[in-house]
């Protein structure tokens, strides 16, 4: 049994979608996705005890031996990021109930379960394939998914946004299998594994460095490194609550999970960063993410595009990390993608109550006046969530922020580190905008806290921020071992 | 010992009652946990009590010897303190955070290692700016904005020092630091920045008195003592501090004398006798450390005593400027009283606290030959007794009759004066318990005939000074221009992060140097701002571009390098 976990790992949710569609009751799509995210979790949090305590293993998917069949593969960087898209599926989950249920009409509601089942298995399914094209296929999987789940938003710019997103989407895609296709090309395999070792030695080759021009750019764009991340605020701001919040948790952290495979584990690391301007090209665009998009959400009025725009910045941490490759910096990047997926999940978590209660289908910055008051428990979640973004010590995003800082010291870039020290003063203003509104303007309205479910659910994930402030036992640990993994392959 | 024997901590634990507790159950919690943190402090033993790994390090969150029991006791004692002088202020907020700070501030005492250091470090940066916050006043608010900024940039240079202090040296212990690179220059620069050293200094008098009239009574006490403590502990004997303590000495008297505004005239003579401390610690030797650790104890005393005549004062009136007061003592006498005990121990004045204290380090620098610093540590003396021991209560309470006849406030304001100041007159009579909490043996004896003689010499002749001047010092109502114009007026031009605040401060101003940050703050707007080129959603055809265009430059590079 525990041979199958990292097939069942996507089966399950894979064949929940079209129960689900089958089925057209709400009631049952609920509890068949709750259920469907525990197992999920449950086995990726088996599968990551097994890679600790064995080392890194492979599954053949139907038996069919690598590099001709597709090889399922399971080391310290998938099991890693497996758990952090589970750890997040299972607190949107339970949430989903209530919100899938205030903003979308009953008929429709199966829908969104199905979609978000689909995305989910496509995220597990990119993580834990050794093969790239099959990683190509979940890569469309879990993109059309969440297409959908953006257009099923209350506003009609919610179509727009779906729609850019999927020709931004596409283009990512179909970059990537012209990268993957060149390889095969030059390689004649389609298996990572198999592709590294019939790489080396050819690295200079023409096809081979426009293969990796085009993943970089292909894999960029789905990750929303900057400048590729045009499509991304609005497709946050107008998908529905618990869309938001999963995706911001997990899609472009899965998708910086395929550009960390490719650059550390396929292309050889040596060639890449000594011969190729890697560091420089990633240190710079990082840099710009970090300051550029956080100065944005300083001036942005609608409070989803203000965090929409904030995870544009958050993700220049994580690629910074790359752009340093060291052991520090890739130790942040990684456990950015947990920290950063907990942090922004429960703050769209807890937005999505503001919603609901506000009725209104988009929250601006004034409208959360009084928020302290009215929604005094939600109030407080965002307060911590929005410290775990400024990187506050004993927060998750402190953790972060040391390993960057660590690192970058290593690399002696002072401009990086004073960088990163800029980009969180100027997270400490777009903050602190929210706390101005909702504990010092009066607001109207009576005391009314979001929905029980709902709210524990972003809580809970608030509470995580402060967890894995204290305690990284998973963050940090999972994060060092990939980043020792990763590094490993390199030197 | 545990963790439940950590002072700080009941603090904290006591702070998140306070924030929802009322009435008489309130009271009991904000006056009981201060007295067990005291009763903790006053027992610690030293030695490491608790050990913890974070990210890989080993840390000593809780970890004591003689000086941070010094400083865990004062700091208790004045949790005690402040607490009964602001239990009638109606702002819940205000006991809650400077409990959160006083513990934060204990925390940073008791801290073995430089990443509890920081950590706490940073939680009193909230917690005083909650402090200030709950003044709930506009002024307030924007000087808590600015106090706030300049911290979290002081945190984030001690977060620098630390991380490169760790991977150079590989350990997080909390020991006495060499002044030998970028790590150590900048936890210097970070601790400089909270021990109002100048030109780092005018924070602190901008802030400070728009706290509430019992708020400020808690700034004085532990920003800067922490800092204080952490330089005892880091940077003993580190020479430039004795200039920079001699800079906060002379920055503090000249302000002070020019200022109008009681509070703010406290608030430089907290620079000003901080001075006196950073100059002992820079000076190193065990009598100046010592009496760098003594004088920081008493001042916590006597300052916040001013501050809580000063205070009252406040309370009453709701003025705050030397002009409009003067002539209180007639129906204050008990806060006229205290507020003249604290002045005189400012002065240090034989019999009172202050003096048992600051003489040990102008005797440090007279064992140790330094010869203009002692010159200037005398004048200087001179100079706060015309500043603060006179000078305050002169105007404030004598003078001329303003015409104003408000009571002595309330019992618990009085008894928490009453309190402090029996210990300024008793710690400079009975100063043996406070010479055994200090780090190093004592071998000082205060009252010999040629230190009284001298002092009294000093004070008689500044006194006379002072009355001689009185035409030159009379205040008018005036404004003083410090360096944190740099920030207040310049620096938000230039940075341009608070919209529409920053435009009407732009059209107040005009300066050349306005209208360039203008350009750059409109080009950042422009950029960034609502329907900036950057945040305005682009036609799906310019992403497509920008894809293009991204590819060819990676393509180009990788080609060409």
């Amino acid at each position: 049994m525990v041979e199958h976990l990292p097939a069942l790992q996507v089966v399950l949710p894979l064949v929940a979608a079209p129960l689900i569609v089958l089925a057209r009751s709400p009631r049952f799509a609920w509890l068949a996705t709750t259920a469907v995210s525990y197992a999920c979790l449950v086995i990726a949090a088996l599968l990551a005890t097994r890679v600790a305590t064995l080392g890194a293993f492979s599954y053949a998917l139907g038996s069919w031996a690598p590099p001709w069949g597709i090889e399922y593969r399971v080391d310290a960087l998938s099991a890693f990021v497996l758990v952090a898209v589970a750890l997040t599926a299972s607190f949107v989950a339970p949430y989903a109930r209530r919100s899938i249920a205030a903003e979308l009409d009953a008929d429709r509601q199966y829908l969104m379960y199905a979609m978000y089942c689909l995305c989910l298995a496509g995220l597990l399914g990119i993580t834990v394939t050794g093969d790239a094209f099959n990683l190509f296929v979940f890569l469309e999987i879990s993109s059309l998914a969440s297409y959908v789940l953006i257009a099923l938003g209350r506003r009609r710019q919610a179509l727009v946004a779906a729609f850019q997103y999927m020709l931004m989407g596409t283009v990512g895609a179909t970059f990537y299998v012209i990268g993957v296709g060149l390889l095969y090309l030059v390689t004649g395999t389609l298996n990572l594994a198999d592709l590294a070792e019939r790489l080396r030695g050819v690295e200079d080759l023409r096809p081979v460095l426009a293969a990796l021009a085009f993943i970089t750019v292909g894999i960029g764009l789905k990750l929303a490194l900057f400048p590729l991340h045009q499509w991304l605020p609005n497709a946050y701001a107008y998908a529905p609550s618990m869309a938001t919040a999963f995706l911001a948790a997990t899609a472009t952290k899965v998708s910086v999970y395929v550009l960390l495979r490719f650059y550390f584990t396929v292309f050889d690391p040596a060639a890449l960063f000594d011969r190729l301007p890697t560091r420089e090209t990633f240190l710079a665009l990082s840099v710009a993410a970090m300051i550029l998009a956080s100065l944005v959400a300083v001036f942005e009025r609608e409070v989803k595009r203000l965090f929409a725009w904030s995870s544009v910045a958050q993700i220049g941490y994580i690629t910074l990390g790359i752009g340093l490759e060291n052991h520090a910096g890739l130790t942040g990047s990684i456990a950015h993608l947990l920290n950063h997926g907990v942090t922004k999940g429960a703050i769209f978590l807890l937005l999505g109550g503001v919603a609901l209660r506000s009725g209104a289908a988009s929250i601006s910055v004034g409208s959360l006046a009084g928020l302290g008051r009215r929604m005094p428990l939600t109030a407080f979640g965002l307060v911590i969530a929005g410290l775990s973004l400024i990187g506050v010590p004993g927060t998750a995003g402190f953790v972060t922020k040391w390993f960057l800082i660590l690192g970058a010291i290593e690399r002696e870039a002072w401009w990086v580190v004073g960088a990163i020290l800029a980009s969180s003063l100027i997270a400490v203003a777009y903050v602190w905008r929210l706390v101005e509104a909702a504990y010092l303007r009066a607001g109207q309205g009576t005391r009314r806290e979001a929905p029980a479910g709902m709210l524990a659910a972003g809580l809970a994930m608030a509470g995580l921020c402060v967890y894995f402030g204290f305690f990284t036992s998973i963050n940090v640990a999972g994060a060092s071992d990939a980043a020792s993994f990763l590094l490993r392959g390199a030197r | 010992m545990t963790l439940a024997s950590h002072p700080g901590l009941w603090l904290i634990a006591a702070a998140a009652l306070l924030a929802v507790l009322r009435g008489r159950s309130r009271a009991v919690v904000a006056l009981a946990a201060p007295l067990v943190a005291l009763t903790l402090a006053w027992r610690l033993e030293a030695g490491v009590h608790l050990r913890a790994g974070f990210l890989g390090m080993e840390l000593a969150p809780f970890a004591a010897d003689a000086l941070s029991r010094l400083f865990a006791v004062i700091f208790s004692l004045m949790a005690f303190a402040g607490a009964l002088f602001a239990l009638n202020q109606p702002r819940r907020l205000e006991l809650a955070a400077a409990f959160l700070y006083a513990g934060a501030a204990i925390g940073v005492t008791l801290a073995g290692d430089l990443v509890t250091v920081f950590v706490c470090w940073e939680v009193m940066a909230i917690g005083s700016t909650l402090v200030l916050w709950s003044a709930a006043t506009p002024a307030a608010y924007r000087a808590s904005m600015r106090y706030l900024m300049v911290h979290l940039c002081g945190g984030m240079l001690l977060f620098i020092g630390v991380a490169a202090h760790v991977l150079q040296t590989g350990t997080t212990a909390f020991q006495p630091m060499a002044l030998d690179g970028p790590a150590h220059a900048l936890i210097l620069a970070a601790f400089l920045v909270n021990a109002g050293a100048w030109p780092l200094s005018a924070w602190l008098p901008d802030a400070y008195p728009e706290a509430s009239w019992s708020g400020m009574v808690f700034l004085s006490a532990f920003t800067t003592k922490t800092a204080v403590y952490v330089l005892l502990r880091g940077f003993p004997g580190t020479e430039p501090l004795i200039y920079v303590g001699l800079a906060m000495v002379f920055y503090g008297i000249v302000y002070a004398l020019l200022e109008n505004d009681m509070r703010r005239i406290l608030a430089y003579s907290i620079v000003n006798q901080v001075g006196f401390m950073v100059t002992g610690i820079g000076i190193g030797t065990e009598m100046a450390l010592n009496g760098a650790a003594a004088h920081a104890f008493t001042h916590i005393l006597y300052k916040a005593l001013l501050l809580m005549s000063a205070g009252a004062v406040l309370y009453a009136t709701g003025r705050r400027k030397c002009t409009e007061l003067g002539g209180l003592f007639r129906t204050m006498p008990l806060t006229a009283a205290c507020g003249i005990v604290g002045a005189l121990a400012i002065s240090s004045f034989p019999l009172t606290s202050g003096f048992v204290s600051k003489s040990m380090i102008a005797q440090a620098a007279g064992d140790e030959h330094l010869f203009v610093v002692w010159l200037l540590l005398a004048a200087a003396s001179a100079g706060v007794f015309l500043h603060a021991g006179i000078k305050f209560p002169w105007f404030v309470f004598f003078q001329k009759d303003s015409g104003l006849r408000p009571p002595d406030p309330g019992w618990n304001m009085r008894a928490a004066m009453v309190l402090l100041a029996a210990f300024c007159i008793g710690l400079g009579i009975w100063y043996e318990p406070l010479y055994g909490l200090l780090p190093y043996p004592v071998d000082y004896a205060p009252y010999t005939g040629f230190h009284v003689v001298a002092q009294l010499q000093l004070l008689l002749f500044s006194g006379l000074a002072f009355f001689v001047m009185l035409g030159w010092l009379r205040r008018t109502l005036t404004i003083t221009l410090d360096t944190d114009w740099l920030y207040r007026a310049l620096f938000p031009r230039v940075v341009a992060l608070y919209g529409a605040a920053l435009e009407r401060a732009l059209a107040a101003g005009g300066a050349r140097a306005a209208r360039a940050g203008e350009r750059l703050g409109a080009y950042f707007r422009r950029l960034c701002g609502p329907q900036g080129a950057l945040a305005r959603t682009w036609p799906a055809g310019a992403m497509g571009l920008g894809v293009m265009g991204m590819l060819l430059a990676l393509l180009l590079s990788y080609y060409l390098f």
